[in-house]
């Protein structure tokens, strides 16, 4: 078929979105996902995310830059690109008055190689609720029902709006495990999430993106890489920040004091970490609460959030916001 | 890799068979759908007991047949139609299907269908009703009621989209068909025939858009239509067809408004 040796499944370059009232919800973003790589697409509430999801999805046009899926225009090209996509939209879709087992059956009368609706619907974990309406179901309940939709004709590529909204913690971990192995299937997936765990987790690639702009992307690991790592410990009584070993050799980048509460940051966790408990050993003090953690996720991503609620740089103002 | 491919006909029918099973459950649409157009014809035969028919050449059947399909097609075809597309646009349910494979005209189409097919029903109950009832003669020229009919199933179900595209809400979905209701039922010849009308006001109502299905299927039945009338008819009832599709793709919301 046309795709044999195409590494690129999803192309992005230059993409933007503007709706209608002039708001600019994406502006410029560029990111590429390979065959076989689930990639996560990460970011605040109105950072973009869905308005990117959508375009990729074809249902509106881009208002600049370009979409490849599966070489085609998913706008232009429907036809060549819709019969190998699953998607699953941020939120349901299904007629209230229709039963589980009746929405799967209109579904799958759309989907070419549908597979048995049965087994999809086994797959997510509504085997048992088929006779229920629509209307009667949970929001998990809801979301997997969307899931299990996305799933019926075996697509190549699957968009995932976030999946695990409204899902309690194990409906998650199952949704997670779902995912994971389709991945290993040989599935493409594109998913939203402010879940940072789920990104964690799951993504081989991610972005974070910042109102309407990437502002990270890369591995998770490469992601947090760049981000320092954190220590906290309350200050024995009587002693002072300054009773401390000096910062800079300890290789500690930056400090924040809050009652008795210290916080580092540092590029050199062991070094920094080694040389805290060394003091403390030879002064004889207990460091109470002491807590010490590798760069993760979320560090980078508050810090791209903070970075945000600074005054915005590139002139986005208020009223844009409200049209 | 794919056992099945679908046929934009297969789409249709498995969408078609969802609403069928909805329309089944909404007790409220079902009810004025099936409901009025039955009882409406008899509200025109009283009426027309008090107007001179013979002025106008027609039976009493030859009035009440027409304007029983023309209720049938404005509420079980258009007014119902526009409740189904504004509810499955504010349930997303219409953004979901474009999702999939279903191109947008099939999305519309296949929802449709159950009203359409409804409709088709009842008028043909309706038509075996006033024959029987009214002692009506056979058709003398049945292609014409046969177009009228089948035209106007079209156009209903038209402008029932055009109409969606200017609701925002199932709420106002309720009010929002009432002026081609109420415009129709007094300006297309179903409770007056448009030959009792003044002159100028009548060439105006010709141009509405059920007035030429109302006249084709009185046509098909007194035979009274010349061919420069069935033209204009066809002409009309095209034109509004086009309108109206041209509307549709310019204008219809598939989502609800942010």
């Amino acid at each position: 078929m046309e795709t044999t040796g195409l590494e690129h499944v999803i192309e992005v370059t230059g993409l933007r979105r503007v709706y209608g009232g002039g708001f600019e919800a994406v502006r410029g973003i560029d990111f590429s996902v390979r065959r076989g790589e689930i990639f996560a697409l990460l970011g605040t509430n109105g950072a973009g995310k869905t308005s990117t999801v959508e375009l990729l999805e074809g249902l509106a046009p881009p208002a600049g830059g370009r979409v490849r899926v599966l070489g085609h225009d998913p706008y232009t090209e429907r036809a060549a690109v819709r019969h190998r996509t699953g998607v699953m939209l941020q939120e349901g879709g299904f007629p209230s008055e229709l039963t589980v087992a009746e929405t799967a059956r209109m579904w799958a009368g759309c989907v070419s190689g549908a597979r048995p609706e049965r087994e999809v619907l086994d797959m997510v974990g509504l085997g048992p609720r088929t006779d229920v309406r629509v209307k009667q179901l949970s929001g998990g309940q809801r979301r997997r029902l969307d899931l299990a939709l996305a799933l019926l004709g075996d697509p190549e590529v699957l968009f995932l709006d976030e999946p695990t909204t409204g899902l309690d913690a194990e409906g998650r971990h199952d949704t997670w495990e779902l995912v994971g192995a389709l991945r290993d299937a040989g599935t493409t997936v594109l998913l939203t999430t402010h879940y940072l765990e789920e990104a964690e987790n799951l993504a081989d690639r991610l972005a974070i993106m910042h109102d309407g702009r990437i502002a990270v992307t890369g591995t998770p690991a490469e992601v947090t890489a760049s981000e320092p790592s954190r220590i906290t410990f309350d200050l024995p009584d009587g002693y002072h920040l300054g009773d401390l070993p000096p910062l800079g050799p300890m290789g500690v980048s930056d400090h924040t004091v809050d009652g008795r509460t210290v916080r580092l940051r540092t590029h050199e966790l062991q070094h920094s970490a080694t040389e805290l408990l060394v003091w403390a050993r030879t002064a004889g003090v207990e460091l109470r609460r002491l807590d010490v953690r590798s760069a993760s996720l979320e560090e980078a991503f508050l810090t791209i959030a903070k970075d945000a609620s600074a005054p915005a740089p590139h002139g986005a103002t208020t009223e844009e916001y409200a049209a | 890799m794919s056992t099945t491919t679908t046929t934009p006909a297969g789409r249709m029918t498995s969408l078609a068979r969802a609403e069928m099973t909805l329309l089944g459950r909404s007790k409220g649409t079902l009810f004025a759908a099936l409901f009025v157009p039955l009882v409406l014809p008899l509200s025109v035969r009283s009426a027309a007991e008090e107007m001179d028919l013979a002025e106008a050449g027609l039976t009493t059947g030859e009035l009440v047949l027409p304007a029983a399909v023309g209720f049938s097609l404005l509420f079980a075809v258009y007014s119902s139609l526009v409740g189904v597309y504004v509810v499955r646009r504010e349930e997303l349910v219409l953004k979901r299907l474009r999702t999939g494979e279903l191109r947008d005209a099939e999305i519309l189409a296949g929802s449709a269908l159950p009203a359409v097919l409804t409709g088709l029903a009842q008028c043909l109950l309706l038509i075996t009703g006033c024959t029987v009832l009214l002692d009506l003669s056979a058709p003398s020229a049945p292609h014409l009621a046969v177009l009228g009919l089948l035209l106007g199933l079209v156009i209903s179900a038209a402008l029932a989209a055009v109409t969606a595209s200017w609701t925002r809400t199932g709420e106002s979905a309720q009010v929002t068909p009432m002026p081609l209701l109420i415009v129709s039922m007094l300006g297309s010849g179903m409770f007056v025939p448009l030959e009792l009308f003044p002159d100028r006001l009548a060439s105006v109502c010709e141009l509405l858009p059920l007035t030429p299905v109302v006249s084709l299927v009185r046509g098909g039945w007194t035979g009274g239509l010349t061919a420069g009338e069935t033209l204009q008819a066809l002409t009309v009832a095209l034109a509004w067809t086009a309108l109206a599709v041209f509307a549709v793709r310019r204008r219809f919301r598939w989502e609800p408004r942010r």
